[in-house]
């Protein structure tokens, strides 16, 4: 089964990439499957049903995002290969910057928008940096000059990457990536792959449902901002 | 030096000779550059507070190093002339019937695309722009230079052949004009910059109605002199050497001038239009039916002869419509 990692800032597109993107790879009869991770609630899922593939949501509620992905990820392979799947999409909005939800060796898709503003591909950390194909939406809006500047910023933050546009309400440009993904590699498990880099860590005391504000109540894992 | 050897020069070296590798380093949180220390030294050693704020690894920072310098350095030398023609290889129309036909076209002309709303315009403009290979609804295919494209064109921006402008396009970022054109140019990494944002400035002043200044904020540009910065800006400092144009007619800027100026630059432009005045202004005209070409009209020394006229007629609707602008009322005067 090809699995591919797709990841994201809230609302840049992924999941209108991703079902355009679907829409050309049907055409080659390939049985395909996603999983939506999110924190509270999500959507995609009736999008996803409604083009008619299958389709399962994971909500990490008040454990950090990252860590729910990253615990959940081979029971998604898992079953993905109980249904017979050829390919296995997994969705994930970064929720923060440092977000770090790619695997080695599997293909990794970042979605950027081209409203987020221009100083975004420098401060999104290891979700776009070492992501293989970064994908900028939402080029329809914008000028040509700042598309430019924009994708150029990308590729600064991201040189390794191939940089892929792609209109995510007509799917201009997702042939393209369908391409991409006909050649992601095969897993039967993901069991031993490693994180391309570290989650962020999150064991401080708030982590634990702490909820006072004051030195005395901090533990762990603490970082000060300098003033 | 040979590129692998990149990481073991000296990081002051390395800035000397790569002046863009800086930002770099400054895009990754890291503004302390010991310039005596090579790339693999420091990488070697980073620290883990560093490290956590680049999101990268030691062994992965010289990776994305060596990567970001060769593809600047590719984007240095590109250059727009890499095109020089383009075929639209037909497909079929929206009932499936073939299109039959195969269309050169060259840098240096001016196609316009008339018919229809919903016959196909845009869909046309769309195929060129993903260099489609029977791929999309209307399985055109396009050859670039006679050739099918290599596919990795496709992916690299530093080979975006197509520039795009249409209608549903604005400026959003927070920028003085001055500012915004700035940043282009250094996108582009071209050395004169200050001379590009005056050239820039200037020709979009020209192609405007009302005039505005470098120091205008761009959101507070009307649609015409957006629009106008959109098409001197995209002429000097887009590397694209085809360019789009999808529905530019009510913006109130001077089309033909407009025209000339991509012209000028080498492009090849394709227009789709309602209007008249641009449909004209084409060295060819393809006219679209039911989503395919149905006609291909080359402009004909007949036709040249009227584009005056239009042209008259054209001017004469702007007078009345500034007219009713400023409050004024249509009487007999209109029929002179
Ligand atoms: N104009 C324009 N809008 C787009 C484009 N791509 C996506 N959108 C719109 O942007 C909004 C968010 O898109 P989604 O695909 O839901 O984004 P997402 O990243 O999946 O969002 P979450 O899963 O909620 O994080 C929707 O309203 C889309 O229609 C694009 O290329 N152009
Ligand atoms: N040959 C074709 N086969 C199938 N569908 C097509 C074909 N050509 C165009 N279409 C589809 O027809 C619809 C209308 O086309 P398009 O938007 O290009 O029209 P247009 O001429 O630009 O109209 P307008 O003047 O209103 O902008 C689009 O959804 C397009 O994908
Ligand atoms: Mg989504
Ligand atoms: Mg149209
Ligand atoms: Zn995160
Ligand atoms: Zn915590």
């Amino acid at each position: 089964m090809k699995i591919v990692t797709v990841s994201g800032p809230p609302s840049s597109g992924k999941t209108s990439v991703i079902i355009k993107t679907i829409e050309y790879l049907k055409k080659d009869q390939l049985e395909i499957g996603v999983v939506k991770f999110d924190s509270l609630s999500t959507y995609d899922d009736e999008m996803y049903k409604k083009l008619g593939v299958k389709v399962k949501v994971g909500l990490s509620g008040n454990l950090c995002p990252d860590h729910y992905y990253m615990t959940n990820i081979e029971d998604s392979v898992k079953w993905g290969i109980s249904e017979k799947l050829d390919m296995l999409i997994s969705e994930s909005a970064g929720l923060c910057n440092r977000c770090s939800p790619h695997i080695r060796d599997v293909l990794a898709i970042c979605v950027i928008d081209n409203l987020s503003g221009i100083n975004t591909p420098k401060k999104i950390g290891p979700m776009l940096r070492l992501a293989d194909i970064v994908v900028i939406t939402k080029g329809d809006i914008v000028s040509q000059a700042e598309r430019e500047v924009f994708a150029f910023r990308a590729k600064q933050s991201s040189p390794r990457a191939s940089i892929i546009f792609i209109n995510g309400i007509t799917g201009q440009g997702a042939y393209d990536l369908s391409l991409r993904l006909k050649e992601a590699n095969d897993y039967e498990s993901v069991i031993d792959k490693k994180l391309r880099f570290s989650m962020p860590a999150a064991v401080c005391s708030y982590c634990t449902g702490e909820i006072r504000i004051g030195e005395k109540y901090q533990t762990g894992n603490i970082k000060k901002i300098k003033l | 030096m040979a590129k692998e050897d990149l990481a073991s020069f000296k990081l002051g070296e390395l800035l000397a000779q790569y002046d863009y590798a800086r930002d770099f380093f400054i895009s990754i949180g890291i503004n302390d550059i010991d310039s005596n220390r090579s790339l693999k030294d420091f990488a070697g050693d980073i620290n883990q507070e560093l490290l956590e704020d680049a999101g990268l690894n030691g062994e992965q920072l010289i990776t994305n190093f060596l990567a970001f310098i060769d593809k600047m350095e590719t984007l240095k030398k590109s250059s727009c002339n890499i095109v020089e023609s383009i075929t639209i290889i037909g497909g079929n129309d929206k009932f499936g019937q073939e299109e039959n036909i195969k269309l050169e076209l060259k840098v240096g002309e001016v196609i316009s695309i008339v018919g229809p709303t919903g016959s196909g315009k845009s869909r046309l403009l769309a195929d060129i722009e993903c260099l489609a290979q029977r791929d999309t609804p209307t399985n055109r295919q396009i050859l670039l230079n006679g050739e099918i494209p290599d596919m990795n064109r496709r992916f690299s921006i530093e080979n975006k052949l197509v520039a795009q402008l249409s209608q549903n396009m604005n400026f959003v970022m927070d920028l003085s004009v001055n500012d915004f054109i700035k940043l282009h140019a250094e996108s582009r990494m071209i050395d004169h910059v200050e001379k590009v944002v005056q050239e820039i400035v200037k020709c979009a002043n020209e192609l405007a109605g009302e005039k505005f200044t470098r120091d205008t904020p761009l959101t507070q540009l009307s649609g015409g002199q957006s629009r106008a910065l959109m098409i001197a800006d995209t002429a000097l400092l887009s590397l694209s050497p085809i360019v789009l144009i999808d529905e530019i007619e009510n913006a109130g800027i001077d089309r033909k001038k407009a025209i000339e100026l991509l012209l000028k630059e080498e492009k090849l432009v394709l227009i789709s239009t309602h209007d008249p005045v641009l449909a004209l202004m084409g060295d060819k005209r393809l006219v679209i039916k039911n989503g395919g070409i149905h006609k291909i009209i080359v402009l004909s020394e007949q036709e040249k002869q009227y584009i005056d006229v239009l042209e008259k007629i054209d001017k004469k609707m702007l007078q009345i419509r500034s007219h009713l602008r400023n409050g004024g009322v249509i009487d007999e005067s209109i029929t002179r």
